[in-house]
């Protein structure tokens, strides 16, 4: 089931994988001598100007690739390579060069500023702390709050006086200042509302467009990873479970917990939604009878690997 | 006055919390009166003392043998004492001494607490064990014991005392920064910089310790009214320097020896303790009030907190009910089980009231759902609370009628209100798990929902059987193992689990309307779809009526039966679901569908609403919606907009639906 | 649980340790000769050397507190050098007026600031500014002041309330009362403001929560929300606050104690500062310690019983 990236999604559009990360696994420590798995044999691939969704429930440890990626967990096993570097556990010093090529953008645009510094100092910061004069630094962040939505003069307000979606678009322009290969995006939009998620999500495809961005794009809402990414890895419990052109994956959903996944999402079209709440109905019965003992875990969940007869096989 | 360990305290409430700029912080403090009287009352002492040999009276020792014992009259400002000294200028040299000592305390805990506490703070591990296991052990010092040792050790030297005050002291503070920068350090910004590339040192000054400021400043306010009634009291016993020279502390010890016949005495020197004292703990006060603010606004919003209903945010104007022509029928409708008409809510004190949810009518009959769709600040919750009212402290329901099978509910005193809520009407609320008591079992609290139930209809229920019908509601919301769950405390359950549990409360109750509100934002898509799917069996088997609040087009097009869509404090839309799937007849109803990513065209951009919301104060007279949509016209500003009847059953609050039917055969009509 | 308390109770080792190893080290480098100190001035050199090789004052600082330690786990704390008597003795004398004071002190905050906290917090309105003024008065006016103005007003004045001295409560439990109330009340103030303001901002707090809504939408009586629910969970931090004015009525006893004259243990420490009787001060400093950690320990019981998340953890 544990399908390799395919190598052939690179060489047919004839780029190189720009990130490509290999059995990873990170454990944390839980008290004293207990630890746990949060990644578990990980390993994707992301090419130059391509968006990855990792898809998964809370738990399934895709916050945890991505904070690895950036350094900000332990790589306890397997390799991170960037562009043909290796980046596992280096060290802060070495880890610097690679700051400018590789950013993020986090879920939370309440907590990702500091409400202590104005606008205009966030977006400056990288590219002071990467040796420019601030002459050079204070246009670059006016210039890119104008290229996000923003006025220039919104440089000089707090984090506090913006709204949720301006703050979002602030965090994709800090991002941005050091012209970064590839941004990590930890729930970009979940924490906001429909209308303006879509605005941000067209920004973020305009930016990748205008940059040649690559995205690693982590989210728990289906449908938004869908409409972004180009190839989508679905995770479970630590691992990657199914993985796939976005297509390939919503469309003919090979693992039992994708397809649970995608059934269990409420599509707006009562018409459809009625149908597909049926069959997810119809399966739910149909899986009860097969395996006797209570297949289905703690909220229905679809106990790990499981597998449904000859649904495993590739199509 | 308390003593050292007592400032733990002092800190606590704002650890958790976040501080802001300093300039923030002494800006938040010139803003209040009472901050800035403190202020200048402080720096009034402050500066006199410092300067009293230029402007004291008299000598602080010289005896006037003429005036023993006077009050206070032209010569001598506040009297004399019994030796004929000039009190005021005893004052002001004893001033020096005093506060001297506080500065000193003062100086020695934030050299040593303020570092201490970022590092265990933010290199944590082992450095930060063992200082935490260092500040356990200090904390529990006798602090008094050790300053009278220290007293005799360097000959009643209370600059050595006060050093030590302040390192004893430096525990409590070093606390208070280390939980700060433990909160700071969680934040997503401080990943960021990170990421960027900044080193720890970097990080530490310019992005934790201006948010720990605030705390600091609580923290060091009041730690300075503690030292200054320790050094006080020091000097009162007669432990600091020896008579005559003056102090505080002192002199309340020479006033006290003659209490009986000059009771005046005490007014001076005791007040001008005590109004420092005050002094130090207000700003205290202040800046905690303005930082705990702050924080709420900088960051106590989570992706959970965010979907709760309007903010009350303050508008100058009265609440004017500026849309009169939108009930939907003349009246409650005593058909419906719910009737709610022309319901108006304002946030915030009368002269300063508010409208977040204006003229808001629809009915809800029995068992059907209903879905009331909107974003965040579209009133959505705030509506959903008032029929139950309850809505917190500063949110009132200003107008309108609330009506439960024909009977008036909105304006009922609490104790009728306990007849309808549960048994009539129950309530789901968005967050699982702090909906549920995290000290009483499920059982327990299951049980009391069940008893006050029975209570209400004069019925006496045994805790026994109490407890076996909670167990008989577990069992029914399709929860494994009952009776384990029934002795399980909140924090040992899943989400869904509490969420689950939740619903067992509000059925134990047998209401006829279950108010959901986010039943399921915070929980995972597959649990989702099992708590919608027993919802739906409960309103199968119950025959409840339910009405669903929330933002997810995919919830409401899997559960409802009918869809009232809110827009900034409005219905703009209502219609049966099926017909706002297909043809919206409202902008804002359209554009929001269409802004779905499940409907979007592979590689074209998300047809995307622009600009935001607009807040509760920015609201304009005429179509809320106006300034966002592309089918607006001057006429949508002219004059509030009426809820217009388009076809059967159905209303839309635009002047221009034509344009959105294919034919636009329908014409709208005004609904009374 | 249990667990938990054991722990506590082995962290407190080292702290009576590294207590008493501070007051020694602090209190030898007192100047001034102890033994001169006890035999006067007027002493022979000869007697005063003789006294010091008694009293161990001739070696090195380090061999005479293991030599005091030693003595402790005999339960012998030495002699007191101005009176003779064993500290023990003396120490047994004034402890039960000093632990009178506290624990009287403690429980009247207790019951007068959660009542008045939760008052102000259901009422709020003119309540709440009582309980605010009064947290004012109560931080902002020192003790000694307190206690020299009650004398003034109640023994002096007045002549409700005796102005100084103690009875023990095994003589008479009326005159002891009576004689413990103005310094109960000196001591009290500050506490009666702190647990009031924690209490009001712990129930208001707690009647934010979704889950007092779930109650009140259930249609639990008001009176059940407040007292049950409210309450219950505004205790766990208000239950520290306690404990915190414990301890800090602990340390303002030596201000009390000396205004009233009473013979408790925070007098006993100041005439033994004044005296450079260094055992008493050990003593005392002992004597303090453990009872620090006793309340401690109390708060982290109260803790575990309060939140079920620490009892089950």
């Amino acid at each position: 089931m544990n399908r390799s990236p395919s190598p052939e999604a690179g060489s047919a559009t004839g780029t190189h994988p720009l990130l490509e990360i290999r059995d990873l696994a990170v454990e944390y420590r839980m008290g004293r001598k207990q630890t746990r798995r949060a990644v578990d044999g990980v390993s994707l691939t992301i090419h130059e100007g391509e968006t990855l969704g990792l898809v998964g429930e809370s738990g399934s440890g895709k916050t945890t690739i991505g904070r690895a990626v950036l350094g900000l967990a332990p790589v306890t096993e397997g390799s991170i390579c960037f562009d043909g570097h290796e980046l596992g556990n280096l060290g802060r010093k070495e880890r610097r060069e690679f700051s400018s090529s590789l950013q993020v953008v986090f879920q939370d645009p309440y907590s990702s500023l500091d409400p202590t510094k104005t606008i205009g100092y966030s977006l400056a910061e990288p590219l002071l702390s990467h040796g420019s004069d601030r002459a050079d630094a204070r246009r670059e962040a006016s210039a890119m709050l104008e290229r996000v939505g923003l006025r220039a003069e919104d440089g000089a307000r707090y984090p506090a006086t913006f709204s949720g979606g301006q703050r979002q678009r602030i965090a994709i322009a800090r991002a941005l200042m050091l012209r970064p290969r590839l941004v990590i995006c930890d729930e970009p939009v979940s924490a906001l509302d429909l209308s303006i998620q879509a605005q941000v999500l067209n920004l973020m495809t305009d930016l990748q467009k205008e940059f040649g961005l690559s995205y690693l794009f982590i989210a728990h809402d289906l449908t938004v990873v869908r409409h972004v990414s180009d190839r989508v890895a679905v995770l479970n419990k630590g691992q990657i479970i199914e993985e796939g052109t976005s297509r390939e994956v919503y469309e003919r959903p090979q693992h039992p917990y994708t397809r649970a996944l995608l059934a269990a999402a409420p599509v707006p079209d009562p018409a459809r939604q009625r149908q597909r709440r049926e069959a997810r109905h119809a399966e739910r019965a149909l899986r009860t009878a097969g395996t006797k003992s209570n297949a289905v875990g703690d909220e229905g969940r679809l106990p790990e690997r499981m597998t449904l007869g000859k649904a495993a096989n590739h199509s | 006055m308390t003593i050292a360990t007592s400032t733990e305290n002092s800190a606590g409430p704002s650890a958790g919390g976040a501080g802001a700029a300093p300039a923030g912080v002494i800006h938040a403090i010139l803003r209040t009166p009472v901050g800035l009287a403190c202020l200048i009352y402080l720096a009034i002492v402050v500066v006199a003392c410092a300067i009293a040999p230029w402007i004291a009276p008299h000598d602080p020792l010289f005896q006037d043998l003429h005036a023993i014992g006077k009050g206070p009259n032209a010569a001598h400002l506040l009297g004399t004492d019994m030796l004929g000294r000039d009190v005021l200028s005893r004052l002001l040299y004893g001033g020096a001494y005093s506060l001297g000592g506080v500065l000193t305390a003062v100086v020695v805990l934030l050299i040593v607490a303020v570092p201490f506490g970022l590092l265990a703070g933010y290199a944590g591990g082992r450095v930060d064990r063992v200082i935490s296991r260092v500040i356990d052990v200090a904390m529990s010092i006798p602090v008094i014991i050790i300053l009278l040792a220290v007293l005799t050790i360097f000959n009643r030297n209370m600059t050595a005392a006060m050093i030590v005050f302040g390192l004893l002291g430096s525990s409590g503070l070093i606390r208070v920064v280390r939980g700060n920068v433990l909160s700071v350090r969680e934040e997503l910004y401080i990943d960021a910089a990170r990421v960027i590339g900044l080193g720890p040192a970097q990080i530490a000054v310019r992005h934790v310790l201006p948010r720990t400021s605030g705390a600091i400043i609580v923290h060091v306010s009041i730690f300075a009214a503690i030292s200054l009634g320790v050094q006080t009291g020091l000097s009162y016993l007669g432990l600091g320097v020896p008579p005559p020279a003056p102090t505080w502390g002192g002199m309340v010890g020479d006033a006290a020896t003659v209490i009986q016949t000059n009771p005046w005495l005490l007014v001076p020197s005791g007040g001008v303790i005590a109004i420092t004292v005050l002094a130090f703990g207000l700003l205290g006060d202040v800046v905690r009030d303005a930082t705990s603010e702050r924080a709420k606004t900088a960051t106590g919003r989570t992706r959970l907190a965010r979907r709760r209903g309007a903010t009350a945010d303050q508008k100058p104007a009265a609440a004017v009910v500026r849309d009169a022509t939108a009930a939907l029928l003349e009246g409650p409708n005593s058909a419906a089980l719910l009737s709610v008409r022309g319901l108006t809510v304002a946030f915030g004190a009368d002269d300063a009231a508010t409208t977040v949810v204006e003229n808001v009518s629809f009915d809800i009959f029995r068992g059907e759902c209903v879905g009331l769709v909107g974003e965040s600040g579209s009133g959505k919750t705030v509506t959903a609370l008032s029929v139950l009212g309850l809505l917190k402290r500063v949110g009132r329901i200003t107008g309108g009628s609330v009506s439960l099978e024909g009977h008036e509910i909105s304006g009922l005193p609490e104790r009728e209100k306990r007849r309808f809520r549960g048994t009539e009407i129950a309530l789901i609320s968005q967050e699982p798990m702090v909906a549920l008591d995290p000290s009483f079992t499920i059982g327990d609290q299951l049980a009391e929902v069940v008893r006050s139930h029975a209570r209400m209809k004069n019925k006496r229920v045994s805790r026994a059987a109490a407890r076996k019908r909670a167990v008989e509601l577990i069992t029914a919301v399709n929860i494994p193992d009952p009776e384990v769950v029934a002795k399980r405390y909140p924090h040992q359950i899943s989400g869904g689990q509490a969420q689950r549990v939740a619903i067992a409360a509000a059925i134990a109750g047998d209401p006829k309307l279950l108010i959901a509100d986010e039943p399921t934002t915070a929980l995972d898509v597959t649990v989702q779809a099992e708590i919608l799917d027993l919802l739906r069996s409960l309103q199968a088997k119950n025959g409840i009526a339910v009405l669903l609040v929330t933002h997810d087009w995919g919830v409401v097009a899997d559960l409802c039966d009918r869809a009232l869509v809110m827009y900034a404090g409005q219905i703009v839309e209502t219609a049966d679901i099926n017909r706002v799937f297909q043809l919206p007849l409202h902008p804002y109803t359209k554009a929001l569908l269409e802004a779905s990513p499940h409907l979007a065209v592979e590689g074209e951009p998300l047809p995307a609403i622009p600009g935001s919301v607009p807040r509760p104060k920015d609201w304009p007279t005429g179509c809320h919606f106006a300034a966002r949509c592309r089918f607006a016209t001057e006429d949508c500003l002219a004059a509030p907009v009426p809820l217009l009847k388009v076809g059967e059953e159905r209303a839309s609050r635009c002047i221009h639906t034509d344009q959105l039917m294919p034919e636009g055969r329908l014409v709208p009509e005004a609904v009374r | 649980m249990t667990q938990l308390i054991l722990r506590r109770l082995l962290m407190s080792i080292p702290l009576l340790l590294v207590v008493s190893l501070v007051v020694f080290v602090l209190g030898s480098l007192v100047p001034g000769d102890p033994a001169q100190t006890i035999l006067g001035v007027d002493a022979t050199p000869d007697a005063v050397a003789a006294l010091r090789d008694k009293l161990g004052l001739d070696q090195p600082w380090y061999a005479q507190y293991f030599h005091w330690l030693s003595g402790v786990f005999h339960g012998d704390l030495g002699t007191s050098l101005y009176s003779g008597e064993p500290v023990v003795t003396t120490l047994a004398e004034r402890l039960p007026v000093t632990l009178s004071l506290v624990s009287l002190s403690t429980l009247f905050c207790m019951v007068v600031g959660i009542g008045f906290g939760m008052l102000s917090a259901v009422r709020g309105g003119f309540l709440g500014r009582v309980v605010d003024t009064l947290s004012l008065a109560g931080l902002a006016l020192p003790n000694f002041w307190v206690a020299v103005v009650l004398v003034t007003l109640f023994a002096v004045k007045l002549r409700v309330f005796p102005a100084t001295g103690y009875t023990p409560l095994m003589t008479s439990p009326f005159y002891w009362i009576v004689g413990l109330v103005l310094p109960v009340c000196a001591l009290s103030l500050a506490g009666i403001a702190t647990i009031a303001k924690q209490t009001r901002s712990a129930v208001l707090d707690v009647l934010d929560r979704d889950y007092v809504r779930t109650f009140r939408a259930s249609g639990v009586s008001e009176w059940s929300v407040l007292l049950k629910h409210a309450l219950r969970n505004a205790s766990i931090p208000v239950a520290s606050v306690i404990g915190i004015h414990a301890i800090a009525s602990l340390d303002a006893t030596v201000f009390v104690e000396n205004v009233f004259v009473l013979p408790g243990m925070g007098s006993l420490a100041t005439q033994a500062t004044l005296d450079h009787d260094l055992p008493v001060i050990e003593g005392v400093a002992l004597y303090f310690t453990v009872i620090v950690i006793v309340v401690n320990l109390c708060v982290d019981i109260a803790y575990g019983l309060l939140n079920p998340k620490v009892r089950t953890a």
